[in-house]
């Protein structure tokens, strides 16, 4: 029992992470105002970028480091769309996606097929041997304490440091920074960047850890997922964590079941994920006061400075 | 009145003659054009790249007789209706539609084309010009699960499966059991992933079929994800449309491996010669389009041996791997003893047998 509580919540971890990454930059960006619904196709030429450097270089580092240029590089294509030529957001992300797809699809050719050396998880000596709290706490893949130092980072950095208030405060009212003297542009574009190159990671991680491989359209649709956790989380960091942990472990949970011969139909176990996180996160975001106080105020709205 | 004179006439005559003499010769030395509609990217392995490794090898037996043309990642519906429209208005004389969702718009555009001629796979409508054709994946599977229900030291074999159709339950069902005329005290798990295809949901699937106990892991599904897992995880596992031996090396006991090359031959080689007629064909070993994949070196000799007795016995139709006494797993008898399930039957199977745990998600 306790053996298949340990590996539940390793595999759940696994699973979550995917979905952390890159709902935790969404949420970034968003904070500062702009919606970038691109997140499907950053983490796809995430993927494929960091597929073909660790492939080439052999050195799966170096691949995270390409997953997450690319992933920035599509995500200021999209900045210069919306940011700069004042593009409506919501099209020009839908389009990035559909963008962000094909070109990882055909830029990726080539590297179909080809089998790498997975970053494997961590096995400190001594540490991981330690019954249970050894599983429990040490023996993860290294992107899943990644993903919790960006979570750490990303509370630290919105909520206790004087930089995230402005980039809240852009968020709310870039009219009202940009009288105080703000840069309203220079910093939405760090925020689309740095959700781009989170994006990016987490498509690193798919291509490099979680299924080591490359194949077109291998997320099969986590970027979607993760823009949701983003609004039903109420765009609080720890909630995103919690829904992203929460539709892992309702997806395993459901296999568990399954494979225990639990007579419940399979459609309706999978459809259980993402029911559940939907349900749990609307109950716990259920103020609406708080809502419109969390939710930035001009998300999605271009902003020109009228001076 | 003007007639002409004949002497204007004849060489005129003669030079439309000859003209449509160069052209009739023409016609018989250039290439038949074969065009091929797949379902997804072709990729490296899996469904689709099956069945262009295929038309590779049919084109280079009819070397310089053909030329083929394939369009990857055609989804089902609409868009297919105008590939394959396409294919024929551009002169391909015989279409391969190769997934089941084509089946209405070959039949459409098969009806405005009826000098073209098309084979359509795993459907079950055909025409005067459509023809269709299908594999018995089940016989591998059977042979498949000998192998598993041999090396499983857990007795408990996962399966990752897409969706309850009959297709693929035959499978789980025929792998269980050839599993269990090895070993009887074997059973299999199954986790639906309701989807053909995304390896981070197949890895989970494999996941959690290790941490219940499968020993030896299969699927039915189109990525290579459940083969690297077994291979990251230390345990065995039976790849599925291809040979996946190079993303598990050890973990691959053997594959289940779809072959249509020499059915393409076959059925284009007809079409040069003009003898091409609508069949309906659902081959299996005996006509090469199942094939095993290599063995691991860990499968003992015996047991390979078993296994290519029982293909040759499939092959001749001495044995049926659905042979009664059969019993689904509630224990309700599907077939008594000595009978031979109907093909009517198999195509129909909303079941799991004996030694599949779990209760089918389809059946009512």
């Amino acid at each position: 029992m306790i053996e298949h509580a340990i590996t539940l919540f390793a595999l759940t971890l696994a699973a979550g992470t995917v979905l952390v990454f890159a709902a935790l930059g969404e949420l970034v960006t968003e904070k500062a105002g702009v919606l970038n619904l691109g997140v499907e196709g950053m983490m796809l030429v995430g993927a494929v970028g960091a597929f073909i450097v660790a492939d080439e270089t052999g050195n799966d580092w170096l691949g995270v480091l390409a997953g997450m240029l690319s992933g920035t590089a599509l995500s200021l294509l999209f900045g210069v769309l919306t940011l700069s030529l004042m593009a409506n957001q919501v099209a020009a992300g839908l389009a990035l996606s559909l963008f962000g797809i094909g070109l990882s699809a055909f830029v990726g050719l080539s590297h179909v097929g080809h089998v790498i050396d997975p970053i494997a998880p961590l096995a400190p000596p001594v540490l991981s041997g330690l019954p249970v709290v050894g599983r429990l706490l040490f023996a993860h893949s290294p992107f899943v304490y990644l993903s919790l130092l960006l979570f750490a980072l990303v509370q630290w950095f919105l909520f206790g440091t004087r930089a995230g208030l402005i980039l809240r405060a852009i968020g709310e009212s870039p009219q009202s920074a940009h009288a105080i003297g703000h840069r309203v542009i220079a910093v939405r574009y760090a925020a689309v960047a740095f959700g781009g190159a989170c994006a990016g990671l987490s498509g690193a991680y798919m291509a490099l850890a979680y299924a080591p491989m490359w194949t077109e359209g291998m997320t099969a649709g986590r970027g979607w997922i993760a823009l949701a956790l983003v609004v039903f989380a109420n765009w609080k960091p720890w909630r995103v964590l919690a829904g992203a942990y929460l539709f892992g472990a309702v997806t395993l949970v459901q296999f568990q079941a399954q494979a225990s011969g639990v007579a419940v139909p399979s459609q309706f176990l999978a459809m259980l994920p993402y029911a559940a996180t939907i349900v749990v996160l609307a109950l716990i975001s259920r103020d609406t006061t708080a809502i419109r106080l969390n939710a930035p105020a001009s998300l999605g709205r271009p902003f020109h400075a009228d001076t | 009145m003007f007639l002409p004179s004949p002497k204007i006439v004849l060489p005129t005559v003669l030079a439309v003659v000859g003209g449509l003499a160069t052209l009739t010769a023409a016609a018989a030395d250039a290439p038949f054009k074969v065009g091929f509609v797949y379902v997804s990217p072709v990729g490296d392995a899996g469904w689709t790249s099956q069945h262009d490794a295929a038309r590779k090898e049919m084109e280079k037996a009819l070397d310089g007789k053909v030329v083929t043309k394939y369009v990857e990642n055609v989804p089902e519906g609409a868009d297919a209706e105008r590939v394959i429209r396409d294919l024929a208005q551009s002169g391909y004389q015989l279409i391969f539609t190769t997934s089941f969702g084509y089946m209405n718009p070959t039949i459409k555009v098969a009806k405005q084309f009826p000098k073209t001629y098309f084979e359509h796979a795993t459907g079950y409508k055909t025409d005067k010009n459509v023809g269709i054709y299908n594999a018995r994946f089940y016989e591998g599977r059977y042979l498949a699960g000998i192998v598993a229900g041999r090396m499983t030291k857990s007795n408990i074999a996962g399966y990752v499966a897409a969706f309850p159709i009959p297709e693929v339950v035959m499978g789980i069902n025929a792998f269980t059991r050839g599993m269990r005329s090895v070993n009887p005290n074997a059973v299999t798990k199954v986790v639906w992933v309701n989807t053909w295809y995304d390896p981070g949901r197949e890895r989970e699937a494999a996941d959690t079929l290790i941490s219940q106990g499968a020993d030896v892991l299969t699927n039915h599904t189109d990525s290579t994800a459940v083969v690297q897992d077994a291979e990251a995880k230390k345990v065995y596992a039976i790849a599925y449309h291809s040979d996946m031996s190079k993303y598990g090396p050890h973990a691959q006991l053997t594959a289940v491996t779809h072959q249509w090359g020499a059915y393409y031959t076959k059925e284009v080689q007809a079409a040069i010669d003009g003898k091409w007629k609508p069949g309906s064909v659902w081959g299996g070993i005996k006509e090469g389009m199942i094939r095993m994949g290599p063995f691991n070196p860990v499968v003992p000799k015996d047991v390979q041996d078993l296994v290519n007795r029982t293909a040759t016995d499939i092959a001749s139709g001495k044995f049926h791997p659905f042979t009664g006494p059969l019993s689904d797993n509630e224990g309700r008898q599907r077939l008594a003893a000595g009978k031979v399930i109907s093909d009517e039957a198999l195509l129909k199977m909303d079941y799991y047998v004996e030694g599949v745990q779990g209760k089918l998600p389809a059946a009512k």
